[in-house]
């Protein structure tokens, strides 16, 4: 039997397994669309910082787009920072606190497109910090324009006709670049369009504060969210369109695991 | 005899902050949860649970509005399904 | 007091690592370098942390990090490398991260961007231009201290002289009392406390525990900017009590000025020079008393004519000011040319008030 809820409820003969709210969220109420995969996202990395224990050791460096709001939700330390720069933030904040879990949180226009430098650079150094990139292929926040990660055919409000490789070349494969780099430790790309899905990504951000915390090195999870407003898709088909048009692009799974020791 | 169905588990619905997307739907394994005719405060239809639940948290993994409560009953309950239809559970049909 | 005779670059680096700064990162960019080398070469000596950036964007990212995490940090480039990193300098005055941004100018063209910011919003930038040296030594650590004092990014307007001069100087700490409070600074610590903290330009607060939003923080920013305008002006004046013409200069030009201006008053010209030391906040009041009963006001800078703006918006109109500096840049493009000596100077000054000097420099 299901019921009506505003908070958590007492279940006689039951235990409960999951709750609305993971420990360190303090609010649900984030107004982003319907369908929009960033809060599931979000929950899977907070739920991570806590099973970890590393609730009072975390410092999140923010970049800017729909997913700036986690910013309001959840109970540890936030930096909000410059568009693209979370990295090389990431970087100063972690030299200074090197006992903390220092971690980026920022869309595909704020990595692929204005910070590619930054994270390259900072993957280079191989800066002990974990960047987290989530990847819906548009500008969601400013309306859906194109991004460096818009796949080919992707409508978008600045290629109303699909992403044409002529006139708009092709997309960045953020993971892929950063994993080439030696520098890099860990890197993974998940996706939260089905329940394993969302499993395994979590699998992945755990993987990668494991490698920030034993000192291996630089890490990435790239996280394929869906965007059902920028991809001018139904909310319900939202998963299908990830699955059909990102993945083919964006395969998922682990591409490096060095596991280095300090 | 009317046909039983077997439930592990249960979840609850904040059907109020329910945007509609209907994630859960497709997710459910044992196929339990179907959107309802209502709407909410602010015009979403929302999911109802059905019997059945087996509490694999499934539906919780993929909500982007944080809307359901998982449990898992000490021991499996029986209920009985109607024919044809399924019952009115928590929000409206 | 232990003196000891250092480049400029290399002074400065010890000042600052004397004043704390344990964070450090650049990008190559001459008159400049010389200071993110010294630094390279020195912060692991005292534990600290320089990197040698791949941008000028990246580095001053990362400073704005180190010190959001509770360090002193700096960075600095020359003016073409600081507009680069103007974005990130009114970032860290309007979420208030201390920085200090050393400018080690090609000259003295960079006077608006030091006083105007390129950057974005209500923010004013505090900028110090040492004359030589030894004041930069000094100026380096009260930076640090206004910086954390006030919770903001703040400038020193260098250049190549004082980069590459040798100057006898003592390089130890300065006390300026109890370093201010900290505990703003992110370390984690605080998390899942139900007092996570925040740094963030919007101000908003949690759900949860709502800060002020925009509008009012930065109100209160613009408040306290400008509490900083009446409180933290300085300057050097020499003999203006009598001056019939006041020259006013900034940064290393000062020292020819005042060098001009001994000579013509041994000649029997009563001339007297200015120096703003704040370019903000320019010491308006102290102008307008210092010049208030001269016949006119000079402004020498080597420039087109930047900073004389701000001395005819100080004088309201009360005394003339023309304009006897001008552009003016050696072969290499690094530092002042020709214009910035003793005999141009005073070739201009002796033209601008009306006595032949039988070569015009």
């Amino acid at each position: 039997m299901s019921e009506r809820s505003t908070g958590t409820v007492h279940i006689e003969g039951a235990r409960r397994v999951a709750s609305t709210r993971a420990d360190l969220q303090v609010s649900e109420d984030h107004h982003l669309c319907p369908g929009c995969g960033h809060p599931v996202a979000w929950r899977i990395l907070l739920e991570v910082i806590q099973e970890l224990s590393l609730a009072q050791r975390a410092i999140g460096v923010v970049g800017h787009g729909c997913y700036t709001n986690i910013v309001r939700m959840a109970d540890i330390d936030f930096l909000q920072c410059l568009h693209g720069r979370a990295p090389a933030v990431a970087t100063g904040v972690k030299r200074v606190q090197p006992q903390a879990a220092v971690f980026t949180l920022q869309g595909d226009g704020d990595m692929a497109s204005e910070g590619l430098a930054e994270v390259l650079h900072a993957a280079a150094r191989a800066e002990k910090i974990t960047a987290i990139m989530l990847n819906n292929g548009v500008f969601g926040d400013t309306g859906g324009q194109m991004t460096a990660a818009s796949v080919v055919g992707q409508r978008t409000k600045t290629s109303l006709e699909g992403r044409t490789p002529e006139l708009h070349g092709y997309p960045v494969p953020v993971a892929e670049l950063v994993a080439a780099l030696p520098g890099a430790a860990y890197v993974a790309r998940g996706a939260v369009n089905t329940a394993g899905g969302v499993a395994q990504t979590k699998r992945y951000l755990k993987r990668a504060f494991e490698t920030q915390t034993s000192g291996a090195g630089f890490s990435l999870v790239e996280v394929l969210t869906m965007c059902p407003t920028g991809w001018f898709v139904p909310t319900a088909e939202g998963p299908g369109y990830l699955a059909e048009s990102m993945q083919p692009t964006y395969p998922t799974g682990a591409l490096k695991d060095l596991h280095r020791p300090a | 005899m009317t046909p039983t169905v077997v439930s592990r588990g249960t979840v609850t619905i904040d059907v109020e902050r329910c945007k509609g997307c209907e994630l859960c739907i497709p997710a459910c394994p044992p196929a339990v949860l179907h959107m309802s005719t209502q709407v909410n405060h602010t015009g979403y239809r929302y999911p109802l649970l059905s019997p059945g639940c087996t509490g694999c948290q499934a539906c919780h993994a993929v909500c982007p509005d944080y809307v359901f409560e998982v449990y898992k009953y000490d021991r499996p309950r029986v209920s009985e399904t109607p024919p044809a239809s399924v019952a009115a559970i928590g929000g409206a049909e | 007091m232990t003196a000891t005779l250092l480049q400029g670059s290399r002074a400065i680096a010890d000042s600052a690592i004397a004043a704390g700064c344990r964070f450090f990162a650049g990008y190559p960019m001459l008159p400049f370098t010389d200071l993110l080398e010294a630094m390279s070469a020195k912060m692991p000596d005292v534990g600290g942390t320089c990197i040698n950036a791949d941008s000028e964007i990246e580095a001053v990212n990362m400073v704005l990090g180190a010190g959001a995490a509770g360090a002193r940090a700096a960075t600095g480039s020359c003016g073409q490398g600081i507009a680069l990193m103007q974005e990130a300098i009114a970032e860290a005055a309007l979420n208030e991260v201390p920085m200090v941004v050393f400018n080690m100018a090609r000259g003295q063209q960079d006077y608006w961007q030091a006083t105007r910011g390129g950057g974005w919003g209500d923010y004013r930038t505090l900028t110090l231009a040492p004359k030589d040296v030894a004041e930069a030594v000094f100026h380096t650590q009260l930076l640090f201290h206004l910086a954390d004092t006030y919770r903001a990014p703040v400038c020193l307007y260098g250049d190549y002289l004082v980069a590459h001069t040798h100057m006898s100087v003592d390089v130890g700490p300065i006390d300026f009392g109890p370093p201010p409070d900290k505990s703003w600074a992110l370390d984690g610590t605080a998390g899942g406390t139900g007092h996570a903290r925040q740094i963030w330009t919007w101000a908003m607060g949690r759900d949860d525990a709502p800060g002020p939003g925009p509008d009012i923080h930065w109100r209160r920013l613009a408040g306290k900017f400008a509490a900083m305008g009446d409180a933290e002006a300085r300057y050097e004046s020499f003999r203006c009590e009598d001056a019939e013409w006041v020259v006013v200069s900034f940064g290393t030009a000062g020292p020819f000025i005042d060098y001009v201006v001994e000579e013509l008053r041994a000649e029997g010209l009563r001339v007297g020079s200015f120096r703003p030391i704040t370019l903000w906040p320019f010491p308006e009041s102290a102008l307008f008393e210092a010049a208030s009963r001269a016949r006119g006001v000079l402004v020498y800078e080597v420039n087109a004519g930047q900073m004389i703006d701000d001395v005819r918006l100080a004088l309201r109109g009360q005394v003339p000011a023309s304009f006897i500096g001008g552009v003016s840049i050696d072969a290499s493009g690094m530092r002042q040319g020709d214009l910035l000596t003793v005999a141009a100077i005073r070739s201009r000054v002796l033209d601008a008030i009306g006595v032949g000097s039988g070569d015009n420099g």
